[in-house]
């Protein structure tokens, strides 16, 4: 119906975002937030900031995750269409961070779900979270490509599952 | 069928949806600017839908497809009447069975934001549609006639006689179009309150199917809009520019407010205008 070369493009032109917050100090929430406001104003890239984890394309995720959110977490990543990809922002998000010890926290998000672009810093400046969903939008466009072939990545995101790919 | 009825219907069809598209994606823009952003292309709306029917679908139940789909064949319908010049009322009852659609697809999900967003999408409709009726009586009250071929053989503006009952028209032209202060039910800024109401539970390809019937209305409500000024076509297409560059500004200078400061405000000020403008056409 749409030249796949066209479909991937506008893929990429057009990503929208959900941000979830597993257990962050709001740090780098404030910082993703930042992004939206006119000193850098995402939306020139087309990325919108969307509620509704049925209507987006990128999942930001920030902070470390813990036993209880962890749940959550998956909830929101399994009711996004694909293709999908997922973005770790900080220390937290990437490793568990200086919480990654404490005896309730499981650490990353990619204990949970498959991360495509991981965001280092505590807290990442906006121009790196930036940088970081570019990364990830290469990755959409990949993913893109195989679910115009029919391919559905349904995997669980645990590192077995990821290690096993 | 006659060869210039084929050729408006396909102008309707083929040349609505581009019109509604780079609309919004000005609207957009100029909305950016307003707001100290730089904005995103003028072709955004268009890479988003493209993108959407690239999604995987994923549906609630199956009354979603049947209820977007006849969503945007109203609102392809609305648009192809207007080209053919039929009559006004008719083209006002299939506008109110494609908005009952879109709230009947919302209320088949289980979801509350989808719940709560048609609950209001039906308050809109109940504050538009008697105000958008009484614009259409108003114009037979001058003109003597629902068929808009009719109306276009009249032989002042009709915006002249009938400047109060724009203004009412504007109105409905707000809820409409889905801007502030009546973006309750949903709004085309990313967050809000109750997620994305009526559109919550809507994704992929089927979100898009909206989005298009969305692009469509807009032609349509402005289509209205260029009515009022049939006589001349550089200062009909002026008239619908000025209206849909006050209603980015009312957009951007407005807060969403409540369905009752709504439902009040709307109702009060627009019979207000009607009972005015009615007597001014008796009177004259």
């Amino acid at each position: 119906m749409i030249p796949k070369k066209l479909l991937n493009k506008s893929r990429v032109k057009s990503p929208w975002l959900i941000h979830f917050d597993c257990g962050s100090c709001n740090g780098c929430d404030i910082e993703v937030l930042a992004c939206l406001t006119p000193l850098y104003d995402v939306e020139r890239f087309g990325i919108l900031n969307v509620g509704n984890p049925k209507h987006a394309d990128i999942l930001v995720v920030t902070g470390t995750v813990n036993h209880r959110n962890q749940k959550a977490l998956k909830n929101v990543y399994d009711q996004m269409p694909e293709p999908k990809v997922v973005v770790a922002i900080g220390a937290c998000g990437s490793t568990g961070g200086i919480f990654r010890e404490a005896y309730n926290v499981v650490g990353g998000v990619d204990q949970v779900i498959p991360v495509d672009s991981y965001v280092p810093g505590c807290a990442p400046k906006p121009e790196r979270i930036i940088d970081g969903i570019v990364l990830a939008l290469e990755k959409l466009a990949e993913k893109g490509k195989r679910v115009d072939e029919g391919i559905f990545e349904r995997l669980a995101g645990t590192r077995e599952a990821i290690s096993a790919r | 069928m006659k060869m210039e009825n084929v050729v408006a219907i396909a102008l309707a069809l083929f040349l609505s949806p581009i019109v509604g598209g780079v609309v919004a994606g000005i609207d957009r823009k100029i909305t950016a600017r307003l707001q100290g952003r730089y904005g995103p292309p003028i072709l955004q709306p268009f890479y988003d839908v493209m993108k959407l029917i690239g999604k995987e679908s994923m549906i609630v139940n199956l009354w979603q497809i049947l209820c977007a789909y006849v969503y945007l064949v109203a609102a392809i319908l609305t648009v192809v009447l207007l080209a053919l010049q039929s009559d006004l009322l008719l083209i006002f009852f299939v506008l109110a069975v494609g908005g009952v659609f879109l709230v009947i697809g919302a209320l088949a999900a289980q979801s509350p934001y989808s719940q709560i967003g048609a609950q209001r999408e039906l308050i809109q409709m109940l504050t538009y549609e008697p105000l958008l009726i009484l614009v259409f009586v108003s114009i037979y009250l001058v003109t003597g006639s629902y068929k808009i071929s009719e109306i276009l053989k009249f032989q002042e503006p009709l915006l002249i006689p009938l400047a109060l009952m724009y203004i009412v028209l504007g109105y409905a032209l707000t809820i409409k179009l889905r801007k502030s202060p009546f973006d309750i039910s949903t709004s085309h800024h990313a967050h809000q309150e109750i997620v994305k109401g009526v559109l919550t539970e809507y994704s992929g390809p089927y979100l898009a199917i909206i989005e298009i019937a969305h692009w469509y209305e807009t032609v349509f409500v402005l289509g209205i809009c260029a009515l009022f000024w049939h006589t001349n076509v550089y200062i009909m297409v002026l008239l619908v520019v000025l209206t849909y560059l006050a209603e980015i500004i009312i957009d951007n200078v407005c807060a969403r407010l409540t369905w009752r400061w709504m439902l009040g405000y709307v109702w009060s000020a627009g019979l207000l205008l009607s009972f005015a403008n009615y007597t001014w056409i008796y009177v004259r």
